[in-house]
C-alpha cells in the first residue's frame, strides 16, 4: 500500500518558538491515521501546513506523490478543532457556499447535500439559521460540509467534541464508512479509546518532535511487556501466592471477578511460553482468568511522553 | 482556483440582507427628511413671530429712520420717562426698548444708546439696529460738515477684479468658492465612506474570528482572496446603500412636497428673502451668471476621473488597514488602540483640506500632503478643482496605488496570522513579528 501523504523533514518556527522540528510522517492510503500528542506539541501546526494555511520554513509535503499545491485544496477535507459556521446564515446557503469554495458546482453541491441531509435526518434544517441550532446540530452540519466534496484525505481534529454518545457513534460509523469507500483519514484527538478503536497507524508528537510512529499493532508489540493477568480459584490462595512469588515475577493485579479468587499479574521471562504458565496454573486450581496484558494507547502515550 | 466572485457575492448578500442594514438604508432618508422638515417648520415658526421694538428717542435724531419690515415693527414712544417706557414695554410684552438719551452737545456716542429687553436680543437684531443708527448719524455728521450725501452715494464704485491665468483661462472669486465646495464635498464624502464602510469590513473580519469559521474558510481560499473579497463585497453593499439613499431620498422629497403641499422653496428664511430681493438688482443677477459660469469653468472631466480614481484608491488603501485591524483583535472593544493611527491622518487630511487648501491650494503644505498616501486622496480631491498639473495627479495616484499594494501585502500578512490567533490582544511589536512569519 502506498502512502497518500508524505511529510518530509518539516520545520516551522514562530518567532523564537519552534513549533515543528524536522518532523516526518507517512500516512498510508486508505488508513485511519492517529496524530497524537499533548497540548501544544505541534499537531495543529502540522495539520495547518498540510492544509496550506501555514507554510513550512523547510521540508516538503507530498500528497498523492505530488508536491503540495493549490490544486490539492479540493482533495482535502478539514474539520479544525476551532470550528464554527456563520451564525446568521441559513444552513443550506452556508453549506452550498462552503462546498463551492471547495470546487463543487452549485447543482452538484445541492444534490450531495440533499443526500447527506437525508442520511443524517437533518433535511428540515435547510432554511434555519445556525444560531437557531444547538451545538451538536451545528457540528453535524460541519461534518457534512467537511466530507461533502469527497476528498481523498480527511483531516479531523477532535471530531467527537460536542457530540452526545449517540451522535458520536453515528459520526464514528460515518468515518469508518468513508474509509471503507477509499478515503484516507487523519485523526487528531486526545480521546485514546477512539484511537484504540479506529486507528491503523499512529504518530506521536511531543515538544515539536515526532517521537514515535508506525502501525498501531507494531507499536503495541514493541511495548509488549509479556505480562499476564491471572485469576485462579484454589482451596488455599495464600500458599499458592507464596509459591508463585518464588517461581515468577509477580505483582498485584486489579480486575473485577465474581468470586474470591487469587488475582495476580505474572511477568514471564523470554524463555517461558505462556502455555507453560497456563499448564502450571491449571495443575494448581481452576483458572477463571488468563489474559495477556497489551499496553493501551493511553499507557504508551503517557509512558513515551514522560520518558521523552 | 479563483473564488473571488463567490466570496464577493456572499459578502454582498450577507450585508444587504442584514436587518439593520436594510433598516438603516430606508430609515435614514426618512429621518433625514423629517429632520429637514422639522428644522424648516421651526424656522417658519420663528419667522412668523413679529418683533415689536419700542423706541424712546429723547434726542429726536433717529426716530424716523426705522422702517417697518415683515418681521419687525417699530413703535415710537413720545413723552414718556425711561421708567414709564420700560414699564409699558414689559406690560405689552414687546421685544425690547431702544433708548437714546437727550444730547447735550450734539455729539452722540455709544454711551447714549441702550437697548433694554427681557431676554438677550439676537446678534442680527442688534447689528441691524446699529447699522441703521450708524447710517443716520453718519449722514447727519456729513451734512453738518457741509458734505453732500447724495454726491457720496453717487460716487461709490463697485469692483470685481477679473482674474485670468497666463493660458487665458478666466476665473473669479466666485470660481474659488465653487471650487472649494466641490473639493470639500468630494473629500468629505470619501472621509465618511471610509469611516462607515471601513468599520463594516473590520466587523465582518472579527465576526469570522469569533464564530470560528475562519479556519474552515482559509483551508479553501487564500487569506488574500478572502480579504479582497470582503473589501469589494462590502464596498458594493456601500455603493448600493448610497444609491438607494439618493433615489429614495429624491422620491421622498417629491412625495412630501406634493402630499403635504409644502413647497420646499417657499420655506424661506430671511436670508433667502434678502437674496431674492437682490436678484432683481442687475448687479446680483450678473453674480448668479458668474456662479453658473464658474461651474462650467471647473475642470469637470479631470475632476470626475480624479474623483473616481482617488476615491477607489483611498478607500481600498484604508479598508485594507481596517481588515488588518479586524484580523489582529478578537473583539470590537480591542480595536481602539489600532483605530487611532487610522483615524488621525484622515481627520488631519480633512483639516488640511478645509484650512490650508482654501488659504493656498498650491502652497507647500497642501502640495506635500497631497502626495502622502495617508492624506493624499482627501487633500488631492480638494486641490484638483483649483487646477493641479496632470503630472502631479498621476504621481500622487501612483504613490497611492503603490502604497495600497504594499498595505494589502502587509495587511494580508497580519490577516493570515491574526485570524488564527485567539484570546490575546496583540501589541504593535507582535504585529511586526507576525509579518515575518
Amino acid at each position: 500500500m502506498s502512502n497518500l501523504l508524505e511529510v518530509n523533514k518539516v520545520s516551522k518556527k514562530f518567532g523564537d518558538f519552534k513549533a515543528l522540528n524536522d518532523v516526518s510522517v507517512s500516512v498510508p492510503e486508505g488508513s485511519i491515521f492517529g496524530l497524537l500528542g499533548p497540548n501544544g506539541a505541534g499537531k495543529t501546526t502540522l495539520i495547518r501546513i498540510v492544509n496550506q494555511i501555514t507554510m513550512p520554513d523547510s521540508g516538503t509535503v507530498h500528497l498523492g506523490g505530488e508536491l503540495l499545491n493549490q490544486k490539492h485544496i479540493s482533495d482535502i477535507g478539514y474539520l479544525p478543532e476551532e470550528r464554527g459556521l456563520y451564525k446568521s446564515m441559513k444552513v443550506g446557503e452556508q453549506a452550498l457556499y462552503l462546498a463551492q469554495l471547495k470546487g463543487l458546482s452549485k447543482s452538484e453541491a445541492k444534490k450531495r447535500l440533499k443526500y447527506w441531509f437525508d442520511r443524517l435526518e437533518i433535511g428540515d434544517w435547510w432554511n434555519k439559521k445556525i444560531q437557531e441550532l444547538s451545538k451538536g446540530m451545528a457540528q453535524k452540519i460541519q461534518f457534512v460540509v467537511t466530507v461533502l466534496h469527497e476528498p481523498k484525505l480527511l483531516i479531523f481534529d477532535e471530531p467527537f467534541s460536542g457530540f452526545d454518545p449517540i451522535n458520536a457513534n453515528l459520526i464514528k460509523d460515518e468515518i469508518l464508512r468513508l474509509r471503507n469507500e477509499g478515503a484516507t483519514v487523519i485523526f487528531s484527538t486526545h480521546r485514546m479509546e477512539s484511537v484504540e478503536e479506529l486507528c491503523d497507524d499512529i504518530a506521536l508528537i511531543n515538544k515539536s518532535n515526532k517521537i514515535l510512529d508506525g502501525k498501531l499493532v507494531d507499536i503495541k508489540r514493541q511495548y509488549k511487556i509479556n505480562t499476564f493477568e491471572v485469576g485462579i480459584r484454589t482451596s488455599n490462595n495464600a500458599s499458592l501466592r507464596l509459591e508463585l512469588n518464588d517461581k515468577f515475577n509477580v505483582s498485584e493485579a486489579n480486575f473485577k471477578t465474581l468470586d474470591d479468587e487469587l488475582k495476580v499479574n505474572i511477568k514471564l521471562d523470554e524463555a517461558v511460553k505462556p502455555n507453560d504458565l497456563l499448564n502450571y496454573l491449571t495443575s494448581k486450581g481452576e483458572v477463571s482468568h488468563f489474559v495477556e496484558l497489551i499496553p493501551s494507547v493511553n499507557d504508551i502515550f503517557i509512558q513515551t511522553v514522560k520518558n521523552n | 482556483m479563483n473564488h473571488l466572485p463567490l466570496i464577493i457575492k456572499r459578502e454582498y448578500l450577507t450585508k444587504v440582507r442584514n436587518k439593520s442594514f436594510i433598516i438603516m438604508t430606508f430609515l435614514s432618508p426618512i429621518i433625514f427628511m423629517v429632520l429637514i422638515a422639522f428644522v424648516a417648520y421651526l424656522t417658519q415658526l420663528n419667522n412668523d413671530k413679529v418683533r415689536v421694538i419700542s423706541i424712546l428717542d429723547e434726542s429726536g435724531l433717529v426716530k424716523n429712520v426705522f422702517k417697518k419690515t415683515e418681521h419687525t415693527t417699530y413703535n415710537i414712544l413720545h413723552g414718556l420717562s425711561l421708567e414709564e417706557a420700560q414699564a409699558l414695554v414689559v406690560e405689552t410684552e414687546g421685544t425690547g426698548l431702544l433708548h437714546i438719551h437727550k444730547l447735550e452737545n450734539e455729539a452722540i456716542d455709544a454711551q447714549h444708546i441702550t437697548f433694554y429687553s427681557e431676554e438677550a436680543p439676537s446678534l442680527s437684531l442688534i447689528s441691524d439696529i446699529e447699522n441703521q443708527v450708524e447710517q443716520r448719524l453718519t449722514n447727519i455728521k456729513l451734512q453738518e460738515n457741509g458734505v453732500d450725501v447724495e454726491m457720496i452715494n453717487n460716487s461709490k464704485v463697485k469692483i470685481t477684479i477679473a482674474q485670468e491665468s497666463f493660458e487665458g483661462e478666466k476665473t473669479s472669486k466666485v470660481d474659488s468658492v465653487i471650487k472649494l465646495i466641490f473639493g470639500g464635498a468630494a473629500g468629505y464624502l470619501l472621509f465618511m465612506f471610509i469611516i462607515i464602510y471601513g468599520n463594516m469590513i473590520m466587523r465582518s473580519v472579527i465576526e469570522e474570528k469569533t464564530s470560528r469559521i475562519i479556519e474552515v474558510i482559509i483551508s479553501s481560499v487564500k487569506p488574500m482572496q478572502l480579504m479582497l473579497g470582503k473589501i469589494i463585497g462590502t464596498s458594493l453593499a456601500g455603493i448600493t446603500q448610497v444609491i438607494i439613499w439618493l433615489i429614495f431620498g429624491g422620491i421622498l422629497m417629491t412625495v412630501t412636497s406634493i402630499v403635504l403641499g409644502i413647497d420646499m422653496a417657499e420655506m424661506q428664511t430671511p436670508q433667502q428673502q434678502v437674496m431674492e430681493q437682490a436678484m432683481e438688482n442687475p448687479e446680483v443677477s450678473a453674480q448668479v451668471q458668474n456662479i453658473a459660469n464658474a461651474f462650467f469653468h471647473l475642470p469637470l472631466t479631470n475632476l470626475i476621473i480624479a474623483f473616481i480614481l482617488f476615491f477607489i484608491g483611498g478607500y481600498l488603501f484604508y479598508s485594507s488597514l481596517y481588515a488588518a485591524i479586524g484580523a489582529a483583535v478578537d473583539n470590537e472593544t480591542d480595536t481602539q488602540q489600532f483605530m487611532m493611527p487610522i483615524i488621525m491622518p484622515l481627520i488631519l487630511a480633512v483639516y488640511i483640506g478645509f484650512f490650508t487648501v482654501i488659504e493656498d491650494p498650491h502652497g507647500t503644505v497642501s502640495t506635500v500632503f497631497s502626495f502622502i498616501p495617508l492624506t493624499s486622496p482627501v487633500v488631492m480631491l480638494m486641490r484638483i478643482p483649483f487646477g493641479v498639473p496632470i503630472w502631479q495627479q498621476i504621481l500622487s495616484l501612483a504613490i497611492l496605488i503603490a502604497t495600497f499594494i504594499a498595505t494589502v501585502w502587509f495587511a494580508s500578512k497580519i490577516y493570515r496570522v491574526g485570524i488564527l490567533m485567539y484570546g490575546k490582544k496583540p501589541t504593535y511589536r507582535e504585529l511586526m513579528k507576525w509579518i515575518k512569519y
